[in-house]
């Protein structure tokens, strides 16, 4: 009923953008670790880094419906969907036993198991849920390449008098452009950047691309107050946070007092490829940056637990 | 081969690793098993020897209630002639009054299961005592309950109003981190200030209490002279409580069934109807033979027999529907994943809802018993406690919830639930806080979090710390409840599965 009344009084450029539709990897009800309080988390496919440490690497691609995961799948959960003489990949969810064989299948670090959802479509699930949620975090993949997507989906969030409680935030790769951050702003409330690295040279080398633009979106979002975390995944021997520690340091330092420093801790879950002949950063290995971090005056968020 | 009884009392005594006072326990429980049960049909001690129908081992001559509720404010203000006691004067007499009479309240685990809505009865005397006398007192007051009545199902109540007494229990309850008293909050959205539950929801990523309890939906249950949760999350009106607790293994019920429409015609009513045999004989018992209902607590008004009722026990849900939906694994159309599955469950607890409030029973609250999803045992072996999804196959807790609050308006003495946070919750506090916000509003009776990694982790409702199992095998525990929680550890894999719980109610027997 109340979908009803919104669309109808709904104004055209509103109702336009909830007909916008983004690739969803997974939709989270529940996580303490996206935000402040309970988030909703909406993870979307696709991604413009490379990383070698990457923790999720079969959100990465995008699914060119190859077909070569179907024969995989210990459940049948996979078939070749034939439409207008292109065939697109359909996913059983109820058949799909979540062996996670299909992702290690793929060449194209992609997921058969993504679901298309317009913006109406996840507003229906987010007020579903709202009682439970401080509020929605958009995660990825990098999920500001749906931009326009998300633009659709805060402002019809902002624009809805039962969900404009509830705070819009973005995890983010930092890679977005100026303009880019600018549609988005006006209905953002905070984002949570990574920096994976200090060095140029040492962050082109573990993600494919160099950081000035992550930090120039740093910048951006701290002097507009949206910068609410910035997080440094600490890979022993690998990112440079302990080398260049006084810089990094100084640089962390002149960003609002608001702004969370969080570090996680380099695992091998998930991880594919080279970087899991690398050393995982342990309890010992956490301390010692941290400490060398709080020495130099920031004040910082630690990972809960070593696994 | 046959045991004596003289045999399993010499096990008893010289077992290595119980107290003198546990060893006194069981073998007065032994003793009791020794008398002849009361007359109940053929039909109905089948269905117990079938696992059908459980008398949660409350003994064969029951002589004191399950639970016991004593209005302990009239007691306060009144003193009391038995135990030679002038009404209380201040915070020191109150709380000496109180320590003294918890000793002489009964129930099934022969020590109190309610100690009382603490706030309320306390603030009468706080008077112009600074918080750090008050803390002083109370912390002490802690401590003495874990250390002489060491048992889990020891309850305290708390809230919903701000005051000095639930804030600084909320404080000493964090810092201590004890197994006993547990603790039930009564939250209410009308009187009760967010920045107090968010002190409670805070304390619960401390050490997995307080236990939150929905206080509108309790206190309509129940009448203007008040109610008490007490042991592990059974709601009971004050001055009163529960004569006995008989369940119903739904599982059984439904594998009995030829389908889903035998269920509901015939097997639930019939094995409903021996519950009501069953009930009616223990509680007759009780009522008309043990003497209880003559001690001082009703000579001096602090309980009135009309305000006991027998608490119709159910557990098994999950099994039961999807045993009639021919689910024979877990999967997403099993009970509490798939739309289809929980509609069943919610039927389920409709028609039981209706039996038990159109059946009337002799000794009764309103001549009726009390409808309670019933939160296992330590014996129970591939079933699951009240209407909850199985261990280790429970959705993300927002589902989880979306899932079982349906049922929660059925099941007016309680019903046991309990979600299982990840520890990343002690970091962001908050998301507890929206979480216990959200099930309340959905119509939770009651919010009961574990975290994760706690040292602390209830085993149904009650606590038992996780190094006190390990201690146990070794050489025994202080603490009454870490034995049954050791038995459903093993019994259960309740370690193996997610980070999760099982329950018990009582101390069924003597097992070595």
């Amino acid at each position: 009923m109340l979908r009803v009344l919104e669309q109808a009084s709904g104004d055209p450029v509103q109702q336009m953008k909830n007909e916008r539709s983004a690739t969803v990897t997974k939709i989270l009800n529940f996580s303490c670790v996206d935000g402040p309080g309970n988030r909703l988390v909406i993870f979307l496919q696709g991604c413009n880094f490379d990383c070698k440490s990457c923790h999720n690497p079969h959100t990465i691609g995008q699914c060119d419906s190859c077909g070569l995961c179907i024969p995989s799948c210990p459940a049948q959960a996979l078939s070749l969907h034939e439409t207008d003489g292109s065939g697109l990949i359909h996913w059983d969810k109820d058949l799909c036993i979540e062996c996670d064989a299909c992702l290690q299948a793929c060449p194209k670090q992609a997921s058969p198991k993504t679901r298309q959802y317009t913006v109406t479509q996840l507003l229906a699930v987010i007020r579903k849920n709202s009682p439970f949620i401080t509020g929605v975090t958009v995660s990825g993949g990098e999920a500001s390449l749906q931009l326009m997507f998300i633009v659709g989906l805060f402002s019809a969030l902002k624009s809805s008098p039962e969900l404009q409680h509830l705070s819009c935030m973005l995890d983010t790769n930092g890679s977005l452009s100026e303009s880019g951050w600018h549609k988005l702003l006006p209905y953002l409330d905070g984002a949570m950047v990574d920096l994976k690295a200090w060095q140029t040279e040492t962050h082109k080398w573990l993600t494919g691309r160099d950081n000035h633009r992550v930090f120039r979106s740093i910048e951006l979002l701290a002097s507009r107050g949206k910068l609410y975390e910035v997080r440094l995944l600490h890979i022993p021997g690998k990112s440079d946070f302990d080398s260049e520690i006084t810089a990094l340091a100084g640089y962390l330092q002149r960003l609002p007092s608001s702004t969370k420093i969080r570090l996680n801790a380099f695992r091998h879950h998930g991880v594919k490829g080279e970087a899991l002949e690398w050393q995982t950063c342990s309890e010992t290995d956490m301390t010692v940056l941290a400490e060398g971090l709080t020495k130099l005056g920031i004040t910082l968020v630690l990972p809960s637990a070593y696994l | 081969m046959q045991m004596t009884c003289q045999d399993t009392f010499s096990r008893i005594v010289t077992d290595a690793s119980l107290t003198p006072k546990q060893k006194s326990n069981y073998l007065a429980l032994e003793a009791e098993a020794s008398l002849p049960y009361p007359n109940v049909s053929s039909a109905v001690s089948q269905a117990m020897d079938s696992g059908i129908i459980c008398d949660m081992f409350e003994g064969h001559a029951p002589f004191k209630p399950r639970y016991v509720l004593p209005d302990y404010a009239k007691y306060l203000t009144q003193g009391s002639k038995y135990l030679e006691l002038e009404p209380a004067r201040n915070l020191d007499e109150a709380i000496n009054a109180l320590t003294i009479i918890y000793h002489h309240v009964p129930s099934v685990t022969n020590i109190p299961v309610y100690l009382g809505r603490l706030d309320e009865l306390l603030m009468p005397y706080v008077a112009k005592l600074d918080d750090e006398t008050i803390y002083n007192k109370l912390r002490l007051f802690w401590i003495m309950l874990d250390r002489t009545l060491p048992d889990a199902f020891i309850h305290v109540n708390i809230g919903p109003s701000d005051n000095i007494i639930c804030r600084t229990i909320l404080r000493v309850d964090a810092e201590l981190k004890q197994v006993a008293p547990n603790l039930t909050f009564m939250y209410d959205p009308d009187t009760t200030p967010d920045k107090l539950l968010q002190q409670a929801t805070d304390n619960i990523c401390e050490c997995s209490k307080p236990h939150i309890a929905n206080y509108p939906i309790h206190a309509q249950t129940f009448d203007d002279s008040g109610f008490g949760i007490v042991s592990c999350y059974n709601s009971l009106p004050l001055a009163g409580g529960a004569n006995t607790l008989v369940r119903l293994n739904l599982k059984q019920v439904a594998l009995l069934a030829i389908d889903t429409q035998d269920f509901f015609t015939n097997t639930l009513p019939y094995y409903c109807q021996l519950m009501y045999e069953l009930i009616e004989a223990r509680s007759r018992y009780l009522h008309e033979e043990s003497h209880f209902f003559t001690s001082f607590l009703i000579e001096e008004g602090l309980i009135q027999e009309t305000r006991f009722a027998p608490m119709f026990g159910i557990y098994g849900m999950a099994e039961a529907v999807n045993c009639l939906l021919g689910e024979t694994k877990a999967s997403s159309k099993s009970y509490g994943h798939c739309e289809t599955a929980n509609e069943l469950g919610y039927r389920i607890s409709a028609a039981l809802d209706k039996i038990v409030k159109s059946t009337p029973v002799t000794y009764g609250y309103r001549d009726r018993a009390l409808l309670h999803a019933q939160g296992g045992i330590s014996l129970d072996k591939d079933v699951t406690p009240g209407v909850r999804i199985p261990y280790g196959t429970e959705p993300d807790p927002v589902t989880h919830i979306q899932a079982l609050a349906e049922h929660h308006q059925y099941y007016s003495s309680g019903i046991s639930e309990i979600l299982t946070i990840d520890e990343t919750v002690k970091s962001n506090p908050q998301a507890m806080y929206q979480l216990c916000k959200g099930a309340l509003s959905l119509g939770l009776r009651e919010f009961t979090a574990n975290v994760a990694s706690n040292d602390l982790v209830r085993v149904t409702g009650y606590m038992i710390k996780l190094s006190d199992i390990a201690a146990f095998k070794q050489g025994g525990s202080r603490t009454n409840t870490t034995g049954l929680g050791a038995e459903a550890v093993a019994n259960t894999g309740i370690l193996d599965r997610k980070p999760r719980v099982t329950s018990h109610e009582q101390a069924p027997c003597y097992e070595s």
